[in-house]
């Protein structure tokens, strides 16, 4: 029931955020924080250890009992880390909208609580055609977010990001359906719920098609070369608020889907695909590194940045042993919270001087003393510093894809030196050098505010707190994945022992 | 053929619109006076629509052998009659300012509802051709009713003389498919083809009966404007008044729908492989060439009568399902589908209707810029149309694209899913355009006509709005509904 009650106080909450603008246009953003801290307070109830299967927390009730759907919530520990992720995240959007949303704020903040309720669902809908319900119910506040309140170019980053999303979607409904089929034929009923798909046989070549239609729905979301192109417009066009929850949790929901999802339900399939999964995941955190140098759009560079640490996960993920996995997810909350700082730091600059050009930008350092340490900070935490969450993750999902896939992980290696030579670029070309005046206006040029300095202080604490005792991220994941690894043991060994 | 009290009583609701009809056209007789005529009409569709509702449980027997009346025809029954009293609603405050007799209109929209009331209920061609023309003629009248009108800014006459002639052609192709289909069976009930071949009855062979299936195909897909027999909607639907293009769009596509879905189920015309194909290629032209065309364009009705053309190919593709499936799920996704189907495109014209009257319709896209801070109820209610129609979740356009994708997965069908993926694709650009137009800021000048904006009026669009949100999260009560009506097909 707290599942459920976690979901409506969000979608409660933005209903009345969306009115209470008529009392007072300041009035959506304190509904709005209430309802995000209030959920982030019950979800502390989830920290228990949970029953055999490492599920905390289940709800279940009839929906469309013609087709087998039912309301079926669950959460295990990986669930209850996201969610955590979310709620946190979402306090911090609603920071960083807090002085920049003056227009239409009440809708605003409609939108942005009902995205964060559709991340919710998404990550603790067991039944499948549910998670297809949230997966879908958190573009359309999204696509509004990027669309209204987006930049100059924002109609075409709306448009082409829900395309790329719902078009994937789409696929991945027939897929999820295909599924359901094979369990009517299988099992002489039909079901969309999690436990009961698992024991559905995928082998065979329709098991591959149908797991590349689920691959390429979250591959689209993670995002993973070829299908990131929308990212980079998406994020540049979003206000930060928008970037701030697309690259902190929109992505991740592409990284659950394939753990909770894509690898379990199709074992054999994912198996065989692994290699060329691990090959996309090797070409992203290189080509998207290498491309990042070549953007002068600040946000544009950190979205590409984005897609190269994703990879990371995806390699992650596709080792599927559990050192990689717990590096999957460490790598997912620790670039939640730094991809996060640095969309909001760009967000903090644009709304400062008017422009995201770095070639106009230089020598802001005195200027700005405070916004240079919290960017060297954060700059540093994402090309993995050891001490930082980033390089917990990324250290141990290397170490167990090295077991699976040497060659594809010396190459993703070398990743983490193309991301501390574009971190540092970064920092010189913004922060260091001349200061150049002559091209904008900068009177507006700030140091950061006691705010902003609040939530950014926040978000080091969850960097250091991960980076120095990742013990306590990791002992909530463990159950959860030793069940999404023994389930899928069988498998693994019959593809082994085939191999020899 | 004696017509017992008890075959009378199950009459009921086709005998109260024609009745209505009457009552109305007398009232106009004795004193003219819109709003009176307004009333009777909305009045007798309403009864007729309880009517059918109440008769509905336990209601399974063919009366005369012109009529079936069973749960499905009752079902569609009640949806035809409901809607052509919302439409009837939405006319109202649209023609209450035109310069010329307004009272006929309401007669008209009443024996086109006779005509579709005899459709949905129909397996025999007389009565599917009886049905078909008393529903079309009216409809040419109310394309061309506001010609007299000096103020009537559309092509009225244009649109009515152009879907007249077309579509006498298409009926007549229609009819000859039928008489030939009747040289085959020597009956004019809708019954099976397959195995005439061995028959001692007139055998004419297997080419014979796939000709006149092909006409009979020819003749619906043109009164269902499926590519490539589209050419006249998007002129019919741009000249003609908004009420009477909502008909069209509406009511005169499901009715049509039913009697297709009756005939392929009666006459197994999808056993013949030829028939089967061809079906294909109709449906995935329909899918490829509606989505296409609705891209550039600029004119709202024009693009939502080319998403219509789309929209029709996705429900063909439950029709050549239901041949594969063993379950009866290819019909159901087809009825789930034209209701679904029914509510966004009323609500969708509900809207355009609300904010235009006889004088002056706002039909161009870019007259919709900035509703959304203008008239946030009415762009909010016009949004979630769109969204439906492109199938987004928690409307019932999603549950309606469900089903058709469930249909297809079971039939195997995966170039089809496939042109519906990509159709669907291409489609969310051009209803996401319409949304984003909404979404801008609003111009300084152009502010809606309020004079359709009735209680009235908004009382429909929000019954849509409601009813499009209720059956996009909480489906499961009609899901089951339509299960248990769709044995009787």
């Amino acid at each position: 029931m707290i599942l459920v009650t976690l979901i409506a106080i969000l979608f409660v909450g933005g209903l009345v955020a969306w009115f209470s603008e008529r009392i007072s246009p300041t009035m959506p953003r304190l509904v709005a924080l209430i309802a995000v801290t209030l959920d982030l307070l019950l979800m502390f109830s989830l920290l228990g250890a949970g029953d055999a299967g490492g599920w905390v927390a289940t709800f279940e009730a009839d929906w469309i009992p013609r087709f087998g759907i039912s309301f079926y919530f669950a959460a295990d520990g990986l669930s209850v880390l996201l969610l955590m992720l979310t709620a946190f995240l979402g306090i911090i959007a609603i920071g960083a909208a807090w002085g920049e949303i003056t227009e239409r704020s009440g809708f605003f903040y409609f939108n942005l609580l009902w995205t964060l309720a559709g991340v919710l669902g998404v990550f603790t809908a067991l039944d499948l055609f549910l998670f297809f319900f949230f997966w879908e119910v958190m573009l359309i506040p999204m696509y509004l977010i990027i669309a209204i309140w987006g930049h100059e170019n924002k109609h075409y980053a709306a448009m082409k990001f829900f395309i790329f999303t719902q078009v994937t979607g789409m696929l991945m409904l027939i897929s999820i359906l295909v599924l359901a089929y094979f369990h009517y034929v299988q099992k002489g009923s039909l079901s969309f719920n999690y436990h009961d798909l698992l024991n559905v046989s995928t082998a065979g070549s329709m098991g591959m098609w149908v797991m590349l239609g689920f691959f390429l729905s979250f591959a689209t979301k993670l995002p993973s070369v070829p299908f990131h192109s929308w990212l980079p417009d998406a994020h540049s066009q979003a206000p930060t608020a928008g970037s701030v929850i697309l690259a902190g949790i929109l992505l991740k929901t592409g990284a659950y889907g394939l753990i909770r999802f894509t690898v379990p339900l199709f074992p054999e399939a994912s198996m065989a695909f692994a290699p060329y999964a691990m090959a996309l995941a090797a070409i992203s955190i290189l080509y998207c590194a290498k491309v990042a140098f070549a953007q002068t759009d600040i946000k544009r560079l950190i979205a590409y940045t984005s897609v190269s640490h994703m990879g990371f996960v995806t390699l992650g993920i596709y080792a599927w042993n559990e050192q990689a996995l717990q590096g999957a997810i460490m790598t997912m909350l620790a670039h939640g919270l730094s991809a996060a700082a640095l969309f909001m730091l760009a967000g903090g600059l644009q709304h400062r001087i008017h422009t995201r050009d770095m070639s106009e930008m230089g020598g802001f350092w005195p200027k700005v003393p405070r916004m240079t340490a919290v960017a060297i900070f954060f700059s540093v935490a994402a090309l993995g510093m050891p001490g930082l969450g980033n390089f917990i993750g990324e250290f141990l999902a290397l170490i167990g894809a090295f077991q699976a896939n040497i060659t594809m992980t010396v190459l993703a290696a070398f990743g983490l030196i193309l991301a501390s030579v574009y971190s540092l670029w970064v920092l010189q070309k913004v922060f260091q050098g001349e200061y150049r005046n002559a091209d904008f206006d900068d009177s507006h040029l700030t140091d950061l505010s006691r705010r902003e300095m609040i939530y950014f202080a926040l978000m080091m604490v969850g960097l250091i707190w991960m980076g120095m005792y990742p013990q306590s991220f990791l002992n909530m994941s463990e159950p959860a994945l030793t069940q999404l690894l023994t389930s899928t043991q069988g498998v693994a060994v019959a593809v082994l022992q085939g191999a020899l | 053929m004696t017509i017992t009290a008890a075959d009378i009583y199950l009459l009921l609701p086709l005998l109260l619109v024609t009745g209505t009809v009457v009552v109305a056209m007398t009232a106009v007789g004795i004193k003219r006076d819109y709003t009176t005529t307004a009333i009777i009409t909305i009045t007798g569709l309403l009864v007729a629509a309880i009517a059918a509702a109440v008769l509905m449980s336990g209601t399974n027997q063919q009366v005369t052998p012109l009529l079936i009346i069973d749960q499905y025809s009752l079902f569609f029954t009640v949806v035809t009659c409901a809607s052509a009293m919302f439409i009837a609603i939405l006319s109202y405050p649209y023609l209450l300012a035109l310069d010329d007799s307004r009272e006929e209109y309401y007669l008209l929209l009443g024996v086109a509802t006779v005509g579709a009331v005899v459709m949905v209920s129909s397996n025999h061609f007389v009565s599917a051709i009886l049905g078909l023309e008393t529903m079309s003629m009216s409809l040419y009248g109310m394309v061309a009713y506001t010609v007299h009108s000096k103020s009537a800014a559309q092509h009225p006459l244009e649109a009515s003389v152009k879907y007249l002639v077309l579509s006498a052609a298409a009926s007549g192709i229609l009819l000859f498919g039928m008489a030939l289909v009747y040289a085959q069976t020597g009956t004019l009930a809708f019954s099976s083809l397959v195995d005439l071949a061995d028959s001692s009855r007139g055998d004419l062979g297997n080419d014979f009966t796939i000709v006149a299936l092909l006409m009979i195909t020819a003749g619906i897909a043109f009164k269902l404007s499926l590519a490539p027999f589209h050419i006249w909607t998007p002129d019919v639907y741009e000249g003609s008044p908004l009420p009477a293009t909502t008909y069209l769009a509406t009511i005169g596509k499901a009715a049509m729908f039913v009697i297709l879905l009756r005939f392929m189920e009666a006459s197994e015309a999808l056993a013949f492989e030829g028939i089967l194909t061809i079906l294909s290629l109709i449906a995935v032209a329909s899918i490829l060439a509606g989505n296409l065309l609705a891209l550039m364009q600029q004119n709202l009705k024009r693009l939502l009568a080319y998403s219509s053309i789309a929209h029709m190919g996705y429900i063909l593709i439950a029709i050549i399902a239901s041949y594969y499936v063993d379950g009866r799920i290819g019909i159901e996704a087809i009825t789930f589908y034209l209701l679904a189907y029914l509510i966004m495109s009323l609500g969708t014209f509900g809207v355009a209707s609300m904010v235009s009257d006889s004088s002056k319709e706002y039909d161009s896209i870019d007259d919709y810029k900035g509703l959304f801070w203008r008239q946030p109820v009415l762009a909010a209610i016009f949004t979630a149309m769109m969204l439906s129609l492109a199938g987004i979740p928690l409307t019932v356009g999603f549950i309606g694209k469900f089903y058709l994708f469930f249909a297809g997965v079971e039939g195997a069908l995966w170039m089809l899913l496939a042109a519906m993926v990509i159709g669907s694709g291409i489609g969310l650009y051009y209803y996401l355009r319409v949304i984003y137009r909404m979404l801008e800021p609003a111009p300084e000048s152009g502010v809606f006509n309020r004079s359709g904006q009735t209680a009235s009026a908004f009382g429909v669009v929000g019954i849509l709005f409601v009813l499009l949100l209720v059956l996009g999260v909480y489906p499961a009560p009609v899901i089951d509904l339509i299960e248990a009506i769709s044995a009787y097909i």
